[in-house]
């Protein structure tokens, strides 16, 4: 870990692995980064800390570590503003909070702009964002040059018409996000319960009182599913029908190279997405692949299609040697939102249908969800995304903000 | 990258093909009489999972025609059986 000279070196241990007790006052199901956000606000916000975390695999090897650190709050709604806005502030001070340097760094997203509709989208969406509090700008392509030199803007099949530009997106280490949450959860308290998978829930007539595992019983005052892409297989053992479908979805990883790459670029057009992490490799992803899947591995054709995209806008990649490809599987919701609060069971929460942007949130929604488990009741930024969205219509529908096909 | 079997043209690259998610969702018969709740769920809910599924795809740069297969969404496995009705749409 130190070989790069500017990742710390962890500590020997983060923390413990203690068997489980018998019951808890909250039982949260997955130990990804919202698992673990959610785990450290209960304690932190709300003084729960009789908490386990049970993770079928290891500590944050799900989604949180196949994810491309992306972190950024320009979305078009109010709802998404505000709730991708509150965890960006909530980023900007965790690393201090947590004493755990997890390289979080603001250098700036691009959303470009290749056809005059999408010129129209984006800057509506700057001006919303505007609206909203969040910052964002309208760039011409002589300022994305200037932003972002090694970005071919003019000599494409779709020329860049310009960019919106939020300053304070960037990237953070996923991995080191993980482990500064866990480690603070298991000061205050928080058990950790790795290689044991949840099966399904100890009920009492229509209230949830445990959950089941591959080896035995916990029980639970509450439970909150942060399960990602498995968590219809968990509802589902309960006729909880879901508007979710589970995809792959593959990012993928350069040799390491010298700092070329200052921000980071997204275009929903040509469907690509790229930033430099801090050791040097070129980090890239697109959307999912089509077809529902559990097997954590896509198809080559959709990589081939987004290195296509990347080299025609950073022609300096084309001799990058692609070192990795990963894939995670993401619950995808029609509306391109996620569902955050409780279920027509008693004490059963969820948080989920992330989709494919479910990092940038995490602090956000480990906050509002926290808030959720604590009280019985929404958090007012997570009031809007209940399921009943999908009874009433008021759906959340940010496809375009999203920036990544669903 | 799957090995699809359309029951027209063989076995092709997934490529050729867009997916269609689950099959056998049938359009409501009177969706006058439904309440929002099962409209709702029409609309929207589709069953999701791990393992045996169901599903459409559409032979896009091929025949274009709509067919049907099971797949293992755990294996990707998919079974050239062509499962129940609607072959011929």
């Amino acid at each position: 870990m130190v070989a790069d000279g500017n990742t710390p070196a962890p500590p020997e241990r983060l923390w413990r692995n203690p068997e489980p007790k018998r019951n808890y006052d909250v039982v949260i199901v997955g130990a990804g980064g919202h698992g673990l956000a959610t785990a450290y606000y209960l304690a932190r916000n709300h003084g729960i800390t009789d908490i386990a975390v049970v993770e079928r695999g290891w500590l944050a090897g799900g989604n949180m570590a196949r994810n491309t650190t992306i972190i950024r709050s320009n979305y078009l709604l109010d709802a998404s503003a505000a709730l991708y806005d509150h965890a960006l502030r909530l980023w900007e001070e965790l690393h201090e909070e947590l004493d755990y340097e997890f390289h979080f760094s603001q250098r700036g997203v691009l959303n470009l702009a290749h056809t005059e509709q999408e010129v129209r989208d984006a800057r509506r969406r700057a001006f919303a964002n505007e609206l909203n509090g969040v910052d964002a700008e309208w760039v011409t392509p002589d300022e994305i040059s200037e932003i972002c030199p090694i970005l071919n803007t003019s000599n494409l099949r779709y020329p860049v018409l310009g960019a919106t530009y939020q300053r304070r997106a960037g990237i953070a280490k996923h991995d080191l996000v993980a482990w500064g949450l866990a480690r603070k959860c298991d000061e205050m308290g928080v058990d950790f319960i790795q290689n044991r998978e949840v099966t399904g829930f100890v009920t009492d007539g229509d209230r949830v009182i445990g959950v089941r595992t591959d080896n035995g019983d916990i029980g639970a005052g509450r439970v909150g599913l942060a399960a990602a892409g498995r968590t219809t297989l968990l509802t589902d053992t309960l006729g909880i029908r879901l508007p979710l479908q589970s995809h792959p979805l593959q990012a993928m990883a350069t040799e390491i190279l010298e700092p070329v790459h200052p921000c980071v670029v997204m275009s929903n057009h040509v469907h690509v997405y790229t930033s430099q992490a801090h050791k040097g490799e070129l980090v890239l992803g697109a959307g999912i692949d089509t077809h529902n899947g559990y097997t954590q591995r896509g198809s080559v054709h959709v990589i081939e299609n987004q290195l296509a995209a990347a080299v025609e806008l950073f022609p300096v990649f084309a001799r990058a040697h692609l070192l990795r490809t990963w894939a995670g599987t993401v619950d995808v919701t029609p509306d391109a939102s996620p569902i955050i609060g409780p279920t027509p069971y008693e004490n059963l929460f969820v948080n989920c249908g992330w989709g494919t942007g479910g990092f940038k949130a995490t602090p956000g929604a480990g906050w509002v969800f926290a808030h959720t488990l604590a009280t019985g009741e929404p958090h007012p930024l997570n009031e809007p995304y209940g399921m009943e969205r999908f009874t009433s219509g008021a759906l959340i529908d940010e496809h375009g903000a999203a920036a990544v096909a669903h | 990258m799957l090995l699809v079997r359309c029951p027209w043209c063989g076995d092709r690259d997934e490529a050729e093909f867009r997916y269609g998610g689950q099959a056998d969702v049938d359009y409501p018969a009177d969706p006058h009489q439904l309440d929002d709740a099962t409209w709702g769920e029409y609309l929207f809910v589709r069953a999701n999972p791990s393992g045996s599924f169901d599903e459409r795809w559409v032979h896009t740069a091929g025949c274009r025609r709509w067919f049907s297969v099971v797949r293992d969404t755990a294996t990707n496995e998919m079974r050239p059986d062509i499962p129940r009705r609607r072959e011929s749409r």
